[in-house]
């Protein structure tokens, strides 16, 4: 990679919404216009100081912000090389890093007169986010989540509906994420005039990728002065880590370190049964090609035809066979190594983080918590790596479960949830 | 002079409104959809759109939804579309033939590669519902060029502001998306329709024609009265789902352009 890339990887998106050839604005034209009055809106609100004022009161107060940057001691020592950190956006209201999106999205919302939002949802964190948040600025919510994941999250089912939001399980396709993606477009093209789509992951149309990705940028902005904080002024992260589905959580990482060519940045897509011509995993980087879906161009799962083919991953919120845009741009450009991690695998790292630290992952951060396991045994003692914990596995506890052989069908939770 | 620009040519001097159907093709199946393509003019239809497969057509209903996932399910591929169009063109070569879908297909086969292909098998003009003006560059200018229509939609949402931008880079005739909506879902009302179709025809010289929610010859004849004509899609294409023999399914089309047509 060419020395004079640094100091302008920050720089993305381009007018046209494009990280090098990807991103985009490939959407119909009914949702055209709004799309370019988010656009406004949103450039009004970035330089707005009064906007950013009222995101850090609520991310301090309704999110518990900043969340902590934890050194895993006996992880560390257990794998005995490098030394870990885990940024602890589990510990954040509602569980994960994506109420950190939500927050900004809902306050764009209102400044837009919106007052119906909808949004889509895999694992269903985002749904709980958003159904959150919506019931503490009291806006209809409707959460659209594909039939398959309504079965094996049935407790983030339950919460959304206990939050006041409408779930409607999604039964085209195979009934996953890429599917809700699918009917909350077509929900929002139907009725444009008062809702507001609130994407989850850095994809989708200009400006969605570059807005997320700078709602969740607070996630490498933190881990920035806490690790000075604990390692002395100007210290950075040696490797960052983070699990990709659509890549909301690892962007929010990654993006305040793109600059700093002495941090090595490490995604981590998911492997499921294994990266090969089966098909049986979701990592669009490792195993697809450039294409278009969902408003953006970025690498996806496809058959010869640019048929999108379906991805399949034991975590549901990586379950999706595309990628945010500026990671297909990252990958390309070289400035970030992507990898994948097996269903397997991330079970394990699942285990072994409640063991050795008492903290129960979600299966999304497992996968990067795996990768961790995998390099830094090999690593010096000096070296710093900072994963992302961007979940917690309370909603994962029956699906872990089940593939450990656990019998919690006698329980009212576990008969819901047979598939 | 494309097949479309003759077509209209055409119906303009007849003073009759255009009557344009969609079919998804290799729906049920490769032969099936051939058979229906080619009983279309002689049932009245003036322009064919052809829809060309997708697994992910976000602005469509279930209707064709699932017309989709059908043809898919029987191997039907951009290829096998082309070579649909290049037989139907053995018989016909005169009735206007616009690709309509989603622009992931195409790039996959490369924009290049498509264009040649396409033109070669007879169609006329492209429809490509996620690429608005904003991405003209990527095929829009290039089928332009190639010397095919590349034909847009303008929507309720397309202000006075927008308008422009949107009938830039249209040629052909610009097809107007009467609802807010997917294809197959809301009614399309000819009296909010009307004054939508004049801001739009008050902007341009190409002839407008109306789709989305139009399923009866009554509707045809209304929406057709109060512009250049009416498509009708996910009416056609339930017809071809409840596995009515092809005869049925053609008399209903028949009924439906007579019903344009005498607008």
């Amino acid at each position: 990679m060419a020395d004079d890339l640094f100091n302008s990887f920050m720089n993305g998106p381009d007018e046209q919404g494009r990280f090098g050839i990807f991103g985009g604005r490939f959407v119909s034209e009914t949702l055209m216009p709004l799309i370019l009055s988010l656009e406004e809106e949103y450039n009004k609100a970035k330089d707005d100081p009064s906007f950013w004022a009222e995101m850090d009161s609520l991310w301090k107060h309704y999110v518990g912000r900043p969340s902590p940057l934890y050194h895993a001691e006996r992880l560390s020592a257990h794998l005995g090389g490098a030394k870990v950190y885990m940024k602890r956006d589990e510990l954040n209201h509602t569980g994960a890093h994506k109420v950190n999106n939500v927050l900004g999205q809902i306050l764009l919302a209102r400044r837009m007169g919106k007052t119906r939002i909808i949004a889509e949802t895999g694992a269903g964190q985002h749904g709980v986010a958003t159904a959150t948040v919506c019931a503490k600025f009291g806006l209809k919510c409707v959460v659209y989540m594909g039939a398959h994941d309504v079965k094996r999250q049935a407790p983030n089912v339950f919460r959304m509906r206990l939050l006041g939001a409408e779930v409607i399980p999604v039964t085209s396709g195979r009934g996953t994420l890429k599917d809700a993606m699918n009917d909350a477009l077509r929900d929002w093209v139907t009725n444009v005039r008062d809702t507001f789509y609130c994407i989850g992951t850095a994809a989708g149309p200009h400006p969605y990728p570059a807005l997320v990705r700078d709602f969740q940028s607070i996630i490498g902005k933190e881990v920035r002065w806490q690790l000075a904080e604990q390692e002395g002024e100007g210290r950075l992260p040696d490797t960052v880590i983070a699990a990709i589905g659509g890549g909301s959580n690892a962007i929010g990482l990654f993006h305040p370190f793109l600059d700093d060519s002495s941090v090595k940045i490490i995604g981590v897509e998911a492997g499921g049964k294994g990266v090969d011509d089966r098909m049986q995993h979701c990592a669009s980087l490792t195993g697809g090609r450039p294409g278009v879906l969902h408003g953006n161009r970025t690498y996806l799962l496809q058959d010869e035809d640019g048929q999108i083919q379906e991805g399949f991953s034991i975590s549901a919120g990586l379950d999706y066979p595309g990628i945010g845009p500026e990671h297909s741009w990252l990958h390309e450009t070289g400035r970030a190594e992507y990898v994948s991690i097996t269903d397997k695998e991330a079970l394990e790292a699942f285990q072994l983080c409640c063991a050795m630290e008492g903290i129960i992952p979600a299966l999304e951060p497992s996968h990067a918590l795996a990768h961790v396991m995998k390099i830094a045994p090999e690593l010096p003692n000096d070296h710093i790596i900072v994963m992302n914990m961007c979940g917690r596995g309370d909603k994962d506890v029956f699906t872990v479960a089940r593939h450990l052989g656990f019998d919690m069908s006698d329980t009212e939770e576990g008969r819901n949830l047979e598939d | 002079m494309t097949r479309i620009d003759a077509t209209f040519a055409e119906l303009k001097a007849a003073g009759k409104k255009a009557f344009v159907s969609y079919v998804m093709a290799g729906d049920p199946d490769y032969e099936t959809s051939l058979e229906l393509v080619k009983g279309l003019p002689a049932a009245g239809v003036d322009i064919i759109e052809l829809g060309l497969p997708f697994t992910d057509p976000m602005a469509d209903g279930p209707t064709i939804q699932l017309a989709g996932q059908r043809a898919l399910d029987a191997g039907m591929t951009l290829a096998k579309t082309l070579e649909l169009a290049t037989e139907f063109r053995k018989e016909d070569d005169t009735t206007p033939i616009v690709l309509m879908g989603y622009y992931n297909p195409i790039y996959n086969r490369g924009v290049e590669n498509f264009l040649s292909d396409a033109k070669a098998a007879g169609i006329d003009g492209l429809i490509v519902v996620d690429l608005p003006p904003e991405e003209d560059e990527e095929l829009c200018i290039p089928a332009q060029k190639a010397g095919l229509n590349f034909i847009r939609l303008a929507t309720p949402t397309t202000d006075d502001k927008r308008l422009p931008t949107v009938l830039q880079n249209t040629s052909g005739f610009v097809y107007y998306v009467s609802v807010t909506g997917i294809t197959g879902a809301a009614e399309a009302q000819a009296g909010d329709v009307g004054p939508e179709v004049a801001r739009i025809k008050s902007a341009t010289d190409l002839p407008v024609i109306v789709g989305f929610g139009i399923n009866t010859p009554e509707k045809a004849q209304n929406i057709a009265s109060i512009s250049d004509g009416a498509v009708v899609g996910s009416a056609i294409v339930s017809q071809v789902a409840s596995g009515k023999p092809l005869p049925e399914v053609l008399e209903f089309v028949r009924a439906l352009a007579d019903g344009a047509h005498s607008a």
